[in-house]
């Protein structure tokens, strides 16, 4: 019943986006895989989530005072955003370029650096650095604010080498030393933000940025190997030379796109699982002078990542998302959506506030015991509801064809529906069993379609609940 | 191990939103407290004395009553240098103990990894609530948390107590080690089939609980309560966690109502709580940890008190040596840093001594160095 090309255009929605129903899924595959991969790069081409609605019906939409009303908003444009890549780009970003709210403490600026990703997660790779070296957000979490002439402080031109650009090795090499990193955060010094306003009495306004010249250290310095009076945007024009460059992001990709890699620390000694696809986004990203969008192009257009189903962890917010995607709710703005934005802090992943600038351990790290019971009793809650639009869908489509069904044709037809989804022989024995010990699945009277519903729901709960489903 | 045979347990209990310290533990003989608190200052005849300086909030009946009984160390001034006033970041140092870094290792989780390093127990940590404290945050280590004890459990959507039932027969069948899975779905069914065990376990708990005292009907006592039936059904937990609704102590105004209120629900719960564990016999091994992640100013703003330092914390137990530890930070104008009080006690030396006297564990590697061992256990 699985039809191919719907498989891999939900692979691609599951990865490139926050997934798609099969409605969506259908018209998709009408369009063309390609096409559709083209439509994905080009958010510009697609209307911008109604911000004007958002404020208008949740009035905290329009002052982002608290982090939890942030994480909301940015829950709801997963679920709701016509340009699905960009937003997966800015949770992508979010998780390389960190910032986080316990340190900021402010949550409008949360929201505005989210918007440096919207607006710089698929251009240029040297904007985006340059833009984030700027950004008053990340100036104040890596305490740029203390980086002076007369006293450097090294925080954000460390990071900005070993997290955001380059990692520490590759190959078993150091990419750069101690004093790299000295000229780096000197080059950066001045780089700071004007004074801001006080709290009281109209409450938190944005931080802006400011240049101050006389606080910049102009001297010579020499950074990889090339000596000049370098200020910050040079630094990222010699770090984007750099073949580290390359390969950091192109891991960081594959990781995030294609099959979970193990954590960062390990990168400058552990190879890359699949060197050959690395290299293909090496030269991507290379021969496009760091064009994201043309890097993704490749990669979304390449057999690796097609052949990657299942080979990656859903993250928190994709299973967030994902399911409220799926079910079909809060795809208006009403009440009730803050519980469920919730529910990725206690799946682990708190979004704007990861536990440290590296970002939150992703892949098999996600789940843990309480985690793994969170998961799956939050998505099982959602997709029993046989009164969400989403869950009748699939009911609906279960209920075409013949009266009676036999149990392998029902779990089979759910696993579909639901995704595709592939399991298990083990899991899918336990799942027919189940089936079968329901007895006979008949919908010929108005009784036995409503117990067939039931019986949906239900086999959608426990489809949920393997370990399977924790894949996308 | 306590004198009934039972391994010792710590409980902690947040008092979430910085606790008003001043208001707390009283100095009211000194006239600068009544002029820093013309609005939301205790009249010196309403104070519950423990000597001529300081007493306790008035609505603290109950723990004046057991402090009066040597059960309750009060820290006074307690905190750590470079403080945050961030409710985040200070939370998160309380949790992890590192003022100066961002870190992601608990306390908690690294004395779990010292009590049961083989994970012999899936539930010896408990969190009750939703979300997991970064107290408790340590690779390797599971911590159960229950948002709701009653409804604790794997798969609760599914209606019907036979339906449930039989689902959770396919889960155990679904997570049942197979041969040929690769390590992570082989870590999945592992983590699977401890969940599944530890809600199985836990699920007991209220099944087993009896008990003639009746907690007050608000979510410090839930909370409180939840920790007892866990503790007294015998499942081997030896750390629990609680905590007040988020931000409750955040005072900035309202506070003379607000911080009565809800001292009024400690001070209750706490005493329900050691009264129900003592008519069970199991009070003398747990003990009672309740923290605040920072103070708050010394002058009131007209209707509450801003973000402070330096704020008190207690530790309660049948073999604590009750009374004031640490030193009242001084009031006086030149000694306030910002408006703040300088902290006297660091929070860690709190730790070491519990970790090291009451749990028997090397404190050094939990909490990141070594700090005074206090008089108090």
């Amino acid at each position: 019943m699985a039809d191919r090309d719907i498989a891999l255009m939900a692979h691609l929605m599951r990865r490139a986006g926050f997934g798609a129903t099969r409605d969506d899924l259908e018209a998709y595959v009408a369009k063309g895989y390609e096409a559709t991969v083209e439509e994905l790069l080009h958010p510009e081409r697609q209307p911008d989530i109604d911000l004007d609605l958002m404020e208008r019906y949740l009035p905290e939409y329009g002052n982002l005072g608290a982090i939890d009303f942030n994480q909301q908003a940015w829950v709801y444009r997963m679920i709701n955003t016509k340009r699905q890549l960009q937003e997966k780009m800015s949770l992508f970003w979010s998780g390389v370029h960190c910032t986080g709210f316990a340190k900021v403490d402010h949550g409008r600026m949360m929201s505005v650096y989210l918007d440096l990703f919207r607006q710089h997660g698929l251009g240029n790779f040297k904007d985006l650095l340059i833009e984030l070296s700027k950004h008053p957000t990340m100036v104040q979490y890596l305490d740029n604010v203390d980086n002076h002439k007369v006293n450097v402080n090294e925080n954000y031109g460390r990071e900005l080498l070993e997290l955001f650009s380059m990692g520490v090795g590759m190959d078993g090499q150091i990419n750069y030393t101690e004093d790299d990193v000295k000229a780096c955060s000197r080059a950066f010094t001045g780089w700071n933000l004007h004074p801001a306003m006080p709290v009281f009495p109209y409450g938190r306004a944005v931080w802006r940025f400011r240049y101050d010249p006389t606080d910049h250290d102009n001297s010579e310095k020499t950074f990889l190997g090339q000596t000049g009076r370098w200020n910050g945007e040079d630094i990222v024009g010699i770090v984007m030379q750099q073949p580290a460059t390359a390969r950091f992001i192109a891991r960081h990709l594959y990781n995030f796109f294609v099959a979970d890699e193990p954590q960062v620390p390990a990168w400058k000694d552990t190879p890359p699982q699949d060197m050959n696809a690395i290299r293909t986004l090496e030269e991507a990203f290379t021969e496009s002078k760091g064009e994201m969008r043309d890097v993704l192009s490749t990669l979304f257009n390449s057999d690796f990542f097609k052949n990657a189903r299942f080979q990656k962890v859903k993250s928190p917010a994709e299973v967030v998302a994902g399911t409220m995607r799926l079910v079909k709710d809060h795809t208006e703005v009403k009440l009730g959506l803050w519980p469920i934005a919730m529910e990725c802090k206690y799946m682990g992943q708190d979004l704007l506030n990861p536990p440290t600038v590296e970002g939150w351990h992703t892949g098999r790290e996600w789940i843990d015991s309480g985690t793994l019971v969170e998961r799956i009793n939050f998505v099982a809650d959602q997709v029993g509801d046989l009164s969400k639009p989403g869950v009748k869908l699939i009911v609906d489509r279960m209920s075409i064809g013949t009266s009676t069904m036999s149990p392998e044709a029902f779990v089979d037809g759910c696993l579909d529906l639901i995704g595709p989804v592939e399991v298990s022989q083990q899991s899918r024995r336990s799942l027919i069993e189940h089936a079968k010990s329901g007895g006979e699945l008949r919908r010929a009277t108005a009784a036995q379609r409503s117990s067939f519903a039931k019986r949906v729901a239900e086999m959608l709960q426990l489809i949920v609940a393997t370990p399977e489903y924790q894949y996308a | 191990m306590a004198s009934n045979g039972k391994d010792r347990v710590l409980v902690v209990l947040s008092l979430s939103g910085g606790n008003d310290g001043v208001n707390t533990v009283i100095p009211y003989s000194n006239p600068l407290y009544h002029d820093y608190r013309p609005t939301i200052g205790i009249p010196e005849d309403q104070v519950l004395r423990i000597n001529d300086e300081v007493g306790f909030h008035p609505s603290m009946i109950e723990l004046k009553q057991m402090f009066d009984e040597g059960k309750v160390a009060v820290f006074q001034g307690a905190g750590y240098p470079h403080p945050s006033l961030s409710h985040f970041r200070s939370m998160d140092i309380w949790h992890t103990c590192e003022p100066d870094k961002i870190a992601a290792e608990g306390w908690l989780g690294r004395a779990i990894k010292q009590i049961d390093p083989t994970t012999e127990n899936v539930l010896t940590g408990v969190n009750i609530g939703r979300g997991l404290p970064r107290a408790f945050v340590m690779p390797g280590v599971p911590v159960a948390s229950v948002g709701n004890l009653e409804t604790y459990g794997v798969l609760t959507g599914v209606s019907g107590e036979a339906e449930r039932m039989q689902a959770l027969e396919v889960f155990s069948h679904m997570y049942a080690p197979a041969i040929g899975s690769g390590p992570v779905t082989d870590y999945l069914r592992e983590t699977g089939t401890g969940a599944l065990k530890g809600a199985d376990i836990l699920k007991e708990a209220p099944l087993k609980y009896s008990s003639n005292v009746e907690y007050g009907n608000f979510p410090i006592a839930w909370g409180m309560r939840d920790v007892a039936q866990v503790h007294l059904a015998d499942l081997g937990v030896r750390i629990l966690y609680s905590t007040s609704p988020y931000n409750a102590f955040d005072t900035h105004a309202k506070e003379a109502g607000d911080h009565a209120r809800l001292w009024r629900q400690v001070s209750q719960t706490v005493s329900d709580f050691y009264q129900d564990l003592r008519e069970h016999h199991r009070g003398e091994e747990v003990l009672l940890f309740m923290f605040s992640e920072f103070g708050r100013r010394a002058k009131d703003n007209g209707g509450g008190t801003d973000h402070g330092t330096g704020s008190v914390c207690f530790v309660i137990g049948d073999h604590v040596k009750g009374g004031l530890y640490g030193e009242y930070p001084s009031l006086k104008q030149d000694d306030l840093e910002d408006g703040n009080l300088r902290y006297k006690v660091d929070f860690r030396s709190v730790y070491t001594t519990m970790l090291e006297k009451w749990l028997g564990l090397d404190a050094k590697p939990i909490v990141g160095g070594t700090y005074e061992t206090l008089s108090f256990l």
